[in-house]
């Protein structure tokens, strides 16, 4: 039983990476990590 | 395994997860396109080191935007490094988590073995997780995480400041309030073994969550065990795995398997063929 959960919680991620991948997503954590994130040193 | 191998895993984690060396002398941060992807534990990308991007803050990243954007994608990573790996990204993979266990190698008169009598200052990581994803939703563009309690982010500034004059008369009140957050966290660390990890990180609070159903897991082999309680009194982290080894709480550091004297646990990725045939706690 653990064992179908852990595989349908895989492939939700599956899926939801997928769809965030879709999304463009990843080129807005891009866009956000190439840059000095002032409030995460803090300096914002 | 030995904790020799696991100490070589975290440091070699560490390094490549904070591979761009030349960042640390000239502080200037790393724009390839390897920082799109989120690292599973916890490392600021601001950190000059850093080739990936850090999940929370990716993540408060897109609940802080106008209008609010799920994010699939980070989320999907989450799940997929908790469902993989559990907390067992804590125990190998995160920077946080080894410097911790660094600092407690230190020697200092009166270590706290165990700790187990801190259950609900442990529920502590839950609320910050739960503020971490929705104080964004309110406060647009504020990482309330990163901004006033990450040890990453602090470490990132120092190194930052260190390499680059510029950044330095730019640190001030919130700077200081990290710097003391960080202190204080060097101090616990001499005396507790991962408070971070223990009390208030919200990544291993989402791990946590993912422990009981991940593939990488425990396993008390009940015809082995004889209850001699020696895996709980080596836990470090104030589990007892004779009881329930797949707690939010283990790291899988492999501490109660080595203290076994019969070998009755098992860290490892679950298979089916494992599921079957096994009689385990």
């Amino acid at each position: 039983m653990k064992n179908t959960l852990t595989w349908f919680l895989l492939a939700a991620a599956a899926a939801l990476t997928g769809a965030g991948l879709w999304l463009g997503q990843h080129a807005l954590v891009l866009q956000k990590a190439v840059r000095v994130c002032l409030e995460c040193v803090g300096i914002g | 395994m030995t904790d020799r191998k696991r100490f070589s895993i975290q440091a070699a984690a560490t390094l490549l997860q904070n591979a761009n060396l030349r960042g640390f002398f000239t502080g200037r941060i790393y724009q390839g396109a390897s920082k799109s992807v989120c690292v599973p534990g916890l490392n600021c990308y601001s950190c000059p080191g850093a080739v990936g991007a850090c999940p929370l803050g990716s993540l408060q990243s897109f609940l802080g935007s106008r209008p609010v954007k799920l994010p699939y994608y980070v989320m999907g990573l989450l799940l997929f490094f908790g469902a993989l790996l559990g907390r067992a990204v804590c125990g190998f993979l995160c920077p946080i988590g080894w410097l911790q266990e660094l600092l407690h190698r230190i020697p200092f008169p009166k270590k706290l073995r165990g700790d187990r009598a801190s259950g609900p200052l442990r529920k502590l990581k839950y609320l910050i997780l739960a503020l971490t994803v929705t104080l964004p939703l309110f406060f647009a563009l504020t990482p309330f995480f990163c901004k006033y309690l990450c040890p990453a982010g602090t470490l990132a500034g120092i190194l930052l400041a260190l390499a680059d004059a510029a950044v330095r008369p730019l640190l001030g009140g919130i700077f200081a309030w990290k710097a003391a957050v960080l202190v204080s966290l060097v101090a616990a660390s001499l005396l507790v073994f991962r408070p971070f990890c223990k009390y208030l990180c919200p990544l291993g609070a989402v791990y946590g969550l993912c422990n009981r159903f991940s593939l990488y897991r425990g396993e008390v082999d009940a015809d082995k065990c004889i209850r001699c309680e020696k895996c709980a009194a080596a836990c470090r982290m104030g589990v007892e795995p004779q009881k329930a080894i797949n707690s939010a709480e283990c790291i899988r550091c492999g501490d109660c398997a080595r203290a076994c004297p019969t070998g009755a646990i098992r860290m490892g990725f679950r298979t089916a063929r494992s599921e079957r045939g096994k009689k385990s706690i």
